[in-house]
């Protein structure tokens, strides 16, 4: 019954009466979303004092019903929008390509002038416990570091409460085989994606995860490390390669259930510590290892970067992607 | 008299036309779409689901000696794969590509690839339709990359109209410049040497030293060479010395130690015109391969189970007239045809 009909968002309220004064929502209360169950309004109409009274009160009102999230029961037969925001950090510094120092816990400064990484296959558990796979050919997302644009991993989901996601960080085995057709887009092998290099022709890979930066502790004249990590297991499982596709499944229900509703946008708000792919179960020494390719060491950089996720908090009813 | 002279000459030039026509015959079609040879098995590669029209095929096949391939647009990929040394880049051990830089393998030849399971001599590549890209991006070969290619096709008209007979639009397009160079590629098929002839009974017919060679050939080198393409597919150490490049081989791919200096068995068809030889070119002539199995293998720590014999002894041991009976069985595979197509050639 309280759910908004005109252009007012559910999610938003907080936002909103940031924005806007009270008093402008108070003329406008048939647009508002929690005004409606005002009851002996009536009585105050002489009293101005009280009027003021009732304009913190409903102040309280609404704030207070806006964290009640009274929003409609999902409906699965309606299609909402749901994305992944993948936010690059190192440690506790925002990601700044090429000016920004880093230190890791070998006790190396380095800078970052690349990092780029395949997200795929979405899957997303709602609070029944029901999942919902995305359609495999729309669930596949490159991350670049220099483009805040492609940060979001965006699809079309049922409506539902998801506490939930899991993905893949890099490019499962099956596409990786799957005829050329059927692999564009960011998955072009010849380069397709804007010439971001994540695929090796001679090797037929992808390039899962890659970070290129300086560090004044690579010896070399240009100082440069390249971790550059794929290996999908191979073409030919009598002889497989190294593995290095890691799953990463991620709690919503602390920072927030994504409750995704059709007309609306639910965002799933990640941290992503590039730091974690040096800091982890290893620590990874960037003089030890300045270049990491195709070489069993990738795999011990993959197995710390699978714990760089963490989940910060969901935006939901979000209407549009600057809103964001 | 006047009209008599008329008619006369009408009728000298409708017999002249007629004539003409009969002198002149039209050039025969030499594309027949992809063909089957009667003796092989079915093709590794889909052309069921692909199948090359004629026009994807010259556009393959314009795309395959074009150097625009190339970063500097000096090297095609009929530079190193030329139709006369059996699409390899004869008398060369490496190949040198763009800027005259020096790779590490030899050339492999473009030929029955649509029989391949894997390409290069480490079979990093399983699907045709993805290799180009490799000699493509290769610094040492091409240097280029396939984005920058369509770019540069972009600006040729003729293109345009060789992609729209091809595919129906004139978009290039990476999915459509790769299928036309498979396009090429698939129909580089060598099926007719004197040993297909024999073996399809079309009237040849082995002397009698090509009879004992191929029977020596069957006990000695079919179980990694069988016909009838003469490769299994397979990667393996046939025990040759490192180089000082120590091309680790099918290592390189997988990372299995157990798969150091384990190459892609090649193909012994053709081998009269694509000398030299093995994964670094390092034998000049058939001669120096015979002297490597029989002398010279070494135990690499991978080597061939199939090349350690029960004496001790490693290779493939053979007599003086044993090696001769082999050479004259390996004559009958050399395919003049095949070196000859027109329809390959560039």
């Amino acid at each position: 019954m309280l759910y908004p009909k005109g252009d007012v968002e559910w999610g938003k309220c907080n936002r909103d009466i940031s924005g806007l004064s009270i008093a402008s929502h108070f003329g406008q209360d048939d647009k508002f979303c929690h005004l409606g169950n005002l009851s002996d309004s009536q009585k105050y109409k002489q009293m101005k004092t009280i009027k003021h009274i009732l304009l913190i009160g409903v102040t309280i009102l609404v704030l207070v019903a806006c964290k009640k999230n009274e929003i409609p029961a999902p409906d699965n037969k309606n299609i909402g929008e749901l994305s992944i925001e993948f936010d690059n950090i190192v440690g506790n510094k925002t990601l700044q390509l090429n000016t920004a120092n880093y230190l890791n816990a070998s006790g190396e400064t380095f800078s970052l002038s690349l990092i780029q990484y395949y997200v795929s296959n979405l899957k997303f558990t709602n609070t029944q416990g029901a999942e919902y796979v995305v359609p495999q050919d729309s669930s596949y997302f490159l991350i670049l570091g220099d483009d805040r644009n492609s940060r979001f991993a965006k699809v079309n989901v049922p409506e539902g409460d998801y506490k939930s996601v899991t993905f893949t960080l890099g490019v499962d085995s099956i596409r990786s085989t799957m005829p050329v057709e059927q692999r564009q887009g960011v998955l072009d092998p010849t380069g397709g994606h804007d010439g971001a290099g994540m695929y090796w022709g001679w090797n037929s890979g992808y390039i899962f995860f890659k970070m290129e930066g300086t560090s004044p502790s690579v010896t070399s004249a240009d100082n440069k490390f390249r971790y550059h990590i794929g290996l999908y297991g191979g073409y030919d499982p009598t002889t497989p390669t190294l593995n290095n596709i890691k799953t990463v499944t991620l709690d919503l229900s602390k920072g927030g259930v994504a409750e995704v509703r059709k007309g609306y946008r639910s965002n799933i708000h990640l941290l992503v510590d590039l730091m974690k792919a040096f800091n982890g179960p290893t620590n990874i020494s960037i003089a030890e290892h300045p270049t990491v390719m195709v070489s069993d060491f990738g795999s011990v950089v993959a197995n710390n970067y699978q714990h760089m996720f963490s989940h910060d908090h969901t935006e939901n009813g979000v209407r549009n992607e600057n809103e964001l | 008299m006047n009209k008599m002279t008329v008619f006369i000459g009408l009728l000298l030039v409708v017999i002249a036309c007629k004539k003409a026509s009969e002198i002149l015959p039209e050039l025969p079609e030499l594309f027949k779409g992809f063909v089957q040879p009667a003796n092989f098995p079915a093709p590794v590669y889909n052309v069921t689901k692909n199948p090359i029209s004629k026009e994807q095929f010259e556009l393959g096949k314009k795309l395959f000696y074009d150097a625009r391939l190339s970063r500097n647009n000096t090297i095609s990929c009929g530079s190193c794969h030329i139709p006369a040394a059996g699409f390899t880049h004869h008398g060369h051990d490496v190949s040198h590509g763009i800027n005259d830089q020096l790779g590490t393998r030899n050339s492999m030849p473009i030929m029955n690839v649509a029989w391949n399971k894997a390409f290069f001599w480490d079979g990093g590549v399983a699907d045709l339709d993805l290799l180009a890209i490799v000699p493509i991006e290769n610094p040492v070969e091409m240097d280029e990359r396939v984005p920058n290619i369509l770019k540069k096709l972009e600006g040729d008209e003729q293109y345009h109209s060789m992609f729209e007979k091809a595919y129906g639009t004139s978009e290039i397009t990476s999915v459509r410049f790769l299928k036309a160079l498979s396009s090429f590629m698939l129909m580089a098929t060598s099926s007719n040497a004197k040993y297909d002839k024999v073996m399809r009974k079309e009237g040849a017919r082995f002397t009698q030293e090509e009879e004992q060679g191929y029977a020596l050939f069957r006990s000695k080198c079919a179980h990694c060479h069988p016909e009838p393409l003469f490769t299994d597919g397979t990667f393996r150490s046939n025990g040759l010395i490192p180089s000082a490049v120590n091309d680790l081989g099918r290592y390189d791919i997988t990372l299995n130690p157990l798969e150091k200096y384990k190459f892609k068995v090649p193909s012994l068809r053709n081998l009269k015109y694509t000398a030299p030889f093995m994964h670094d070119g390092r034998f000049l002539n058939l001669d120096g391969v015979l002297n490597h199995y029989s002398g010279e293998v070494i135990d690499n720590g991978t080597l061939d189970p199939l090349l350690k014999n029960s004496n001790g002894k490693l290779g493939i041991q053979f007599t003086v007239n044993e090696r001769k009976l082999l050479l004259s069985f390996l004559e009958t595979l050399n395919d003049e045809s095949f070196i000859q197509n027109k329809l390959l050639a560039e």
